[in-house]
């Protein structure tokens, strides 16, 4: 029910997000969804791929510092209070969000919202309960 | 283990005599040939015949690399220039560099004293030592060079650079002991993990280790990454080059200074007064055998302190403490003295952060900064911002402890801070330039 997530570590400099995108898209990986979370001086870019351990080979490799995470992805009815059913499911469940973004793609009549937090598996567990659908990563690679 | 059993081991009141004797003989020579020192000591009212103890030595003038550059190239010379057999000069990052000369014993003394270096560090005939100190007017690749010979080991003269080729070399030649700046160490470390090779693999044993400042921090971090024990060695080219002190691998602490060649002494570096044993300040060399050119009293503008106490591994040479740093290494930010590898201390005392940092100091609206550039690694990297602006907030309160500086500090991508081959450029001042 994970999804895998890599973050690059970026200075805050000219062209160093260019050369992310340049390396992953030189080897052919395709970029499904990101979030940029950045300070005065660098950033964090998270992405999910559609060839996680291939993008993070080949951005190690060309020196950049990279982790891989689990993330949980999260169908959301696209509809107004759509994403506050599910966060008010979470916050009952005490359940604690460090940060989130959305997807491009949707799923069917959904949209799908990428989810980290500090304990995934209890936050999986406490999202099922709640009957919201959860997204496996072999699904969410290949949206 | 001892080279030279019967001088590495003299009673005091030996070594003390024999170093007014040569103390004697040196002054009388440069007094007889070189024009500079004739005119210092005659300004400080001093004859040679006048020096009859080595508590006459202070009432001499100092000699400052400033002379050296006034004198360029031959001026402090003692012998004309047939009998000198090899020039050296420092590396001169500002002006002219520094030039020294050696004759045919001066070169035969070095080894001789580069030889009890390696014994010293653990070192004998039979070892394999991979000198990459850099070969070429850089004193350290030829010292090294010369004193391994002339113990009898095999010795390849690597010099600095290609870096790949060491650790193939360091394979394949079974390297037993490794010669290069406490900095380059670290970087064939980190290639070495780069292409998969373990140090545990290699043969090395001792790595002996000079030419910049180092804290005991980077000792143990060296020691466990490259697998041998980490010797602290002592030279600069105006005194000799490599060799002029050495730690003993008995008991790692300290640097045994040959007192039968040279004669130290620590003073305040603001006013020049020699400060008693034990008391830390800036380390002032004489030179007591050097034929080419000798040196009176020559400030190193390196800090430590002399240990008088006797040592376990049986040397009577007095030891001096690990270099702390340079007085021209010092920074001076908003009235605090900061030497460069204090902040080295602080980073390596935090898990995960590698001795990867260069300090950026400016002047803004008349008020210095400190930057602290850290590289970041898979260990310190995480995909929260609020983890890494943990990191640098931890960096600079302790940095902020330890110092009572404040400082900003920027978490930089791997590998961006230049790394060297030979010595390590740490600081970037822009206030100079201003």
């Amino acid at each position: 029910m994970k999804v895998e997530q890599i973050s690059i570590f970026i200075e805050n400099k000219f062209g160093r997000l260019a050369e992310v995108t340049r390396v992953l898209g030189e080897s052919g990986v395709n970029i499904r969804a990101l979030s940029l979370a950045d300070t005065s001086d660098f950033g964090i870019l998270r992405l999910i791929v559609n060839k996680t351990d291939q993008a993070k080979a080949v951005l190690k490799a060309k020196g950049f510092t990279v982790n891989k995470t689990d993330v949980v992805a999260v169908e959301v009815p696209d509809r107004p209070m759509g994403l506050y059913g599910i966060l008010e499911i979470l916050d009952q469940g005490k359940v604690n969000v460090e940060y989130m973004y959305a997807f491009v793609e949707r799923c069917g009549e959904n949209a799908v919202i990428i989810f980290r937090f500090d304990n995934t598996e209890e936050a999986i567990l406490v999202l099922t309960r709640g009957g919201v659908n959860v997204l496996e990563g072999e699904r969410v690679y290949n949206m | 283990m001892i080279w030279n059993d019967e001088f590495e081991t003299l009673p005091r009141e030996v070594i003390e005599s024999l170093q007014v004797k040569r103390l004697q003989q040196t002054l009388q020579r440069v007094y007889a040939t070189v024009p500079f020192y004739r005119e210092q000591l005659k300004k400080a009212g001093m004859t040679p015949d006048k020096v009859k103890s080595l508590d006459d030595l202070q009432r001499l003038p100092f000699t400052l690399k400033q002379d050296m550059r006034d004198n360029y190239p031959y001026g402090l010379f003692t012998v004309p220039l047939e009998q000198i057999v090899r020039i050296h000069a420092s590396s001169g990052t500002t002006g002219k560099p520094t030039v020294v000369g050696y004759t045919r014993r001066d070169i035969d003394t070095w080894a001789e004293l580069m030889a009890r270096s390696f014994v010293a560090a653990g070192a004998h005939k039979g070892d394999v030592i991979h000198n990459a100190y850099g070969y070429g007017l850089f004193t350290g690749g030829l010292g090294a060079h010369y004193g391994a010979e002339k113990l009898g080991a095999s010795v390849i003269p690597m010099s600095g650079g290609n870096t790949k080729k060491q650790l193939m070399i360091m394979q394949d030649f079974g390297s037993t002991v490794l010669t290069c700046t406490p900095s380059y160490s670290l970087y064939l470390a980190e290639v070495a993990a780069e292409e998969g090779i373990d140090f545990k693999s290699l043969k090395l044993k001792v790595g002996i280790f000079g030419a910049e400042p180092w804290s005991e921090e980077i000792r143990n971090e060296i020691e466990e990454k490259l697998n041998l024990k980490a010797i602290d060695i002592y030279g600069l080219s105006e005194i000799l080059g490599p060799g002029v002190g050495i730690e003993c691998i008995e008991a790692q602490k300290g640097l045994h200074i040959w007192e039968d060649h040279f004669i130290p002494e620590i003073i305040n570096p603001e006013t020049g007064e020699v400060l008693p044993h034990g008391e830390q300040g800036e380390l002032v060399i004489t030179t007591i055998t050097k034929e080419g050119i000798p040196m009176i009293r020559y400030r190193t503008r390196d800090i430590t302190r002399i240990i008088p106490e006797p040592c376990i591994c049986g040397r009577t040479h007095v030891r001096l403490e690990r270099m702390s740093g340079r007085t021209d290494d010092m920074l001076i930010i908003r009235g605090v003295n900061v030497f460069p590898s204090q902040i080295e201390s602080v980073l390596i005392n935090i898990e995960g952060v590698e001795p990867h940092y260069q300090l950026i100091v400016d002047r803004e609206e008349n008020l210095d900064t400190l930057e602290v550039q850290v590289e970041v690694n898979e260990k310190t990297f995480s995909d929260e911002i609020k983890v890494m602006q943990g990191l640098s907030s931890r960096i600079q309160k302790e940095i902020k402890e330890m110092l009572g500086v404040t400082c900003k500090v920027r978490l930089v991508e791997p590998k961006t801070i230049a790394r060297s081959e030979g010595k390590a450029k740490r600081v970037i001042d822009n206030r100079k330039e201003q």
